[in-house]
């Protein structure tokens, strides 16, 4: 572990990384105890520019940016850490299955995913809020189905991969029943290509999250997100265009944070997935 | 004059633990129609000496200095636009592994032709007539359908004829062929060696043979070089050397061969070989030598005459075998 | 090749098979009668009935999936619930609108994108690399809706050199259009070029490095043709198949883009539809987006195969 972070810590991007992760998980959990109230209207100070009181101006309502900006920073966190979940809570029992019992369930599963594939995102998401209204449970939902395949894809790899290993066959042979090999050797090779995957959807998931709000689908007003902020800016825009600034460089930064971990962690966990 | 002179090649290369020499002051001359070895272990820098003449070293961390001299023209100030019309005209390359020295993705027809219209100006069709009798002449049977083909279709014997067939292509001055019977067959070896030999009779192509397997050497080679640590440490026509091997590492390399073995057991030469990032004034074979004396620790031995054409590089050379 | 472009076919008819399936029960999943549904909610009775008939809401599910193959097959989609036009027009109006976008987008996507990566592995270490990485870096993570927004802060608000938004169709006045074009084809396809760009000098790189360029190079050609011909050519299946899996990311962009830029495109066209719940032509713009999406996933396979000769000549098992 420690040779691990030994390596890791030695790249300055991936170093970079990981502070902005930090910075942003911090901001999204004590932030929204440290500012004030984000729905507080303020009729007086509506679309002010940024002053002391108001470090990122007001919006049309008067309400605070930066009070609003770490209360979406929670909203973000959440769609980007519920939907990774929702992705690896369904997607690794199915890969499982689909792998130990190829010759029934693998190409039928297969051909599910290729079907979840034939769904670009925003379609899918587009249609789960036409069916079940915009609401922050349906991006998760959608988020979370766009990245089944992925989770589904890399457990069933190991599966097949571990399958072929002589130790597992010797393991067989001294009786180990198929629950042991799943947590013995299985999972634990999982681990790594899947963390990794997870860098890589979290990010998506907080743009992904980002989108619907800002279409309208996803988070409604007045619950701040990121997303919801720049609905707000784009209206206003030559009225107060500082407040389609912040919402963006608070997602770039977040997003960027977790690319570049996502890209030292996989050099270092999992070199040989190809990129 | 001799059709390529190497004069005191010194060739290192920037790294992020410093500067590894690879190729430490060496000289060596080839004629026309000569096949000259240069053997060795992995890392002596043979493949390096050889790769200096047509320049095919990284440009960006490789240090060159010395001469190399093609029909008394010097190679290694030339620009870089001039070297592209020596590579595949007057120097050429036969490299090591013929499964990936072709590229995938085109037709082997396509690969030779490549570079008979890079180098004459020839017609498509000129080409593609030139390519099949060039498949002919490198023993590949079925050479106009082999044309259409890719490489993936070939078996690995018939890639690397394939490669000579690109390499000759052009009616070369001096062949290099990097180990090239390393990555085949035992069987197919023969086949390849004989093309050489064919080229060398009917185009008097002068060959140099890269190789660490005596056995190759004895069979095709004119001359060879023998190479430790970056240094030329002996050189002889072959039929000498295997008679009366000067240098201990020489003699070491040839009791090392099946051939030699007594009773079933394979000699080997105990010991590694120095770090080239350093390079002290002593000899560079002393630890693993068992002939080593003081002397040895004190300066580093120069080549020196013992026969005719043979030269070895030791303070305590052996006798006759 | 012949039959592995039929095996493709033939997954990719699987796949719609299941995806219209999906989308058919999609809508009759929803709570309520689907009649009412479909009629919007200010239908008057009568019409509710005549839509129950039209669509045949009365008789059994699979009867129903039926009719509902024949009329997808036959070009009705319904009537949109907002003004009840039928949809098939609609979606002929608002379709050409959005491919021009896409195309454009790609096209940027491309030059840009594919010609910084080989940049970027040609020049590997220096300078055009770090700049070139950068861009790729930034291109992955800036929401490119945000990316839009500030395009037009610049362009349109405060310089005044581009439209902020609007549309012109290509056939009424082609140097209007373009000019409304640009800025959401170049925001469209910045996130598209980054990851082209990322994926390009990595394949070009590892090209690069292999042993037939140094065999290229041995042959005395130019170095153009070294990088061009030889790594390039093996660079492209990474490439196609990038550019594919990406289409969907595209797709769902060009929602967006069509959202700030106003353009009444396809992507406008589903957003509103959800959000007034017009269910008809919700349906019909999921089904043709799905149906888009599997064809071009088989147009890039081929592509794919026609590129790899080992598949090309063996008409190829590929996992």
């Amino acid at each position: 572990m420690t040779k691990l972070w030994r390596r890791f810590s030695r790249r300055p991007m991936p170093m970079a990384g990981l502070v902005l992760v930090v910075a942003f998980v911090l901001l999204a959990l004590i932030g929204p105890l440290v500012t004030g109230d984000p729905a507080a209207q303020d009729y007086l100070a509506t679309l002010a520019p940024p002053s002391g009181a108001h470090p990122m101006g007001t919006d049309d309502l008067g309400r605070d940016a930066f009070a609003r900006i770490a209360h979406g920073a929670q909203v973000s966190l959440q769609a980007g850490v519920l939907s990774t979940l929702l992705a690896m809570v369904v997607g690794i029992p199915i890969g499982l299955v689909a792998g130990f019992y190829r010759r029934w369930l693998d190409p039928v599963v297969m051909r599910l995913v290729d079907v979840t594939l034939a769904f670009p995102f925003l379609v899918f998401a587009v249609g789960l809020a036409a069916i079940i209204g915009p609401s922050l449970k349906g991006v998760v939902l959608a988020l979370g189905f766009s990245q089944l395949p992925a989770v589904i894809r890399i457990t069933r790899g190991e599966v097949l991969a571990v399958r072929e290993m002589d130790y597992v066959d010797a393991a067989i042979a001294d009786g180990a029943g198929d629950g042991h090999l799943i947590f013995r050797y299985v999972l634990p090779n999982c681990l790594n290509p899947l963390i990794v995957q997870a860098t890589v959807a979290i990010p998506g998931a907080i743009i992904g999250e980002a989108t619907l709000s800002f279409l309208g689908l996803g988070v409604q007003p007045p619950t701040p997100s990121w997303g919801v902020m720049l609905t707000t800016a784009q209206q206003y825009l030559s009225d107060a265009p500082w407040l389609a600034i912040w919402p963006g460089v608070m997602i770039a930064l977040a997003t960027l944070g977790f690319n570049l971990l996502g890209d030292g962690l996989r050099d270092v966990l999992d070199p040989r997935s190809a990129r | 004059m001799s059709l390529l002179e190497i004069t005191n090649l010194t060739v290192g290369f920037d790294t992020e633990d410093g500067l590894v020499q690879a190729v430490r002051d060496i000289s060596l001359t080839l004629d026309e129609g000569e096949i000259l070895a240069l053997c060795g272990e992995s890392g002596c820098g043979k493949s390096v000496t050889a790769m200096s003449v047509p320049r095919l070293l990284p440009p960006d961390t490789t240090r060159l200095s010395g001469s190399v001299k093609l029909d008394g023209r010097e190679l290694t100030t030339l620009p870089e636009r001039d070297m592209r019309q020596v590579r595949g005209k007057d120097v050429s390359v036969v490299f090591q592994e013929p499964m990936t020295s072709l590229n995938p993705s085109f037709t082997v027809g396509y690969q030779i032709t490549e570079v008979l219209r890079r180098h004459e100006r020839l017609s498509r069709q000129a080409a593609a007539g030139r390519a099949v009798e060039l498949l002919e002449l490198v023993g590949i049977p079925a050479p106009r359908r082999r044309m259409k083909e890719y490489p993936h279709q070939l078996s690995g014997g018939m890639r690397q004829r394939v490669m000579i067939a690109i390499a000759v292509a052009c009616s070369p001055r001096v062949l290099i062929a990097d180990e090239p019977t390393t990555a085949l067959d035992v069987t197919i070896q023969a086949g390849v060696l004989d093309v050489f030999r064919d080229l060398r009779d009917r185009l008097g192509t002068a060959i140099i043979l890269i190789t660490h397997d005596l056995g190759v050497v004895a069979d095709i080679a004119d001359r060879a070089v023998v190479m430790y640590a970056g240094r030329a440490v002996e050189q002889a026509p072959v039929t000498e050397l295997f008679a009366n091997p000067r240098h201990p590492y020489t003699l070491g390399l040839m009791n090392a061969l099946p051939s030699a073995a007594v009773n079933g057991r394979l000699a080997e030469i105990p010991g590694m070989v120095p770090s080239p990032l350093t390079d002290p004034d002593e000899c560079a074979f002393q630890d693993r030598c068992p002939r080593v004396q003081d002397d040895c620790r004190a300066a580093r031995p120069s080549l020196e005459r013992h026969a005719d054409g043979h030269l070895a590089a030791c303070f305590h050379p052996g006798g006759k075998r | 090749m012949l039959w592995f472009i039929l095996r493709r076919c033939g997954s990719a008819v699987i796949v719609l098979f299941l995806a219209s399936v999906l989308i058919f029960l999609g809508i009759r999943v929803l709570p309520g009668d689907p009649a009412t549904v479909m009629a919007g909610e200010e239908a008057s009775p009568a019409v509710v009935e005549a839509i129950r008939h039209e669509f045949g809401l009365d008789k059994p599910l699979p009867a129903q999936y039926l009719d509902y193959v024949g009329q997808t097959l036959t070009g009705n989609f319904g009537r949109s619930t907002q003004d009840q036009l039928p949809v098939i027009d609609i979606i002929a109006e608002r379709l050409p609108v959005t491919l021009e976008l896409s195309l454009l987008a790609m096209l940027v996507a491309i030059v840009v994108g594919v010609g910084a990566g080989i940049a970027a592995a040609v020049r590997r270490g220096r300078l055009a690399d770090y700049v070139a990485t950068g861009f790729g870096l930034a291109g992955l993570s800036v929401p490119h809706f945000w990316l839009g927004l500030l395009g037009i802060l610049l362009f349109a608000v405060t310089w005044r050199i581009l439209p902020a938004s609007g549309y012109v169709p290509f056939t009424q006045d082609p140097a209007q259009n373009l000019q409304r074009m640009i800025l959401p084809a170049l925001v469209l396809g910045t996130g598209f070029a980054a990851i082209l760009m990322r994926q390009t000098r990595s394949a070009m790189l590892g090209a690069l490095s292999a042993d037939y360029v140094r065999t290229a190079r041995s042959k005395g050609l130019s170095e153009a043709k070294v990088v061009g011909a030889h790594a390039l050519r093996n660079s492209l299946t990474t490439v196609v198949t990038v550019l594919g899996l990406q289409l969907g990311a595209l797709i769902s962009g060009a929602v967006v883009t069509e959202q700030i830029f106003v353009i009444p495109g396809f992507g406008k066209l589903t957003v509103d539809a959800v959000l007034t719940r017009n269910y008809p032509v919700i349906q019909a713009v999921v089904l043709i987006t799905v149906i888009g999406y599997v064809l071009v996933n088989l147009l890039v396979d081929i592509a794919y195969a026609f590129l790899n000769p080992r598949i090309r000549l063996s008409g190829g098992t590929r996992d």
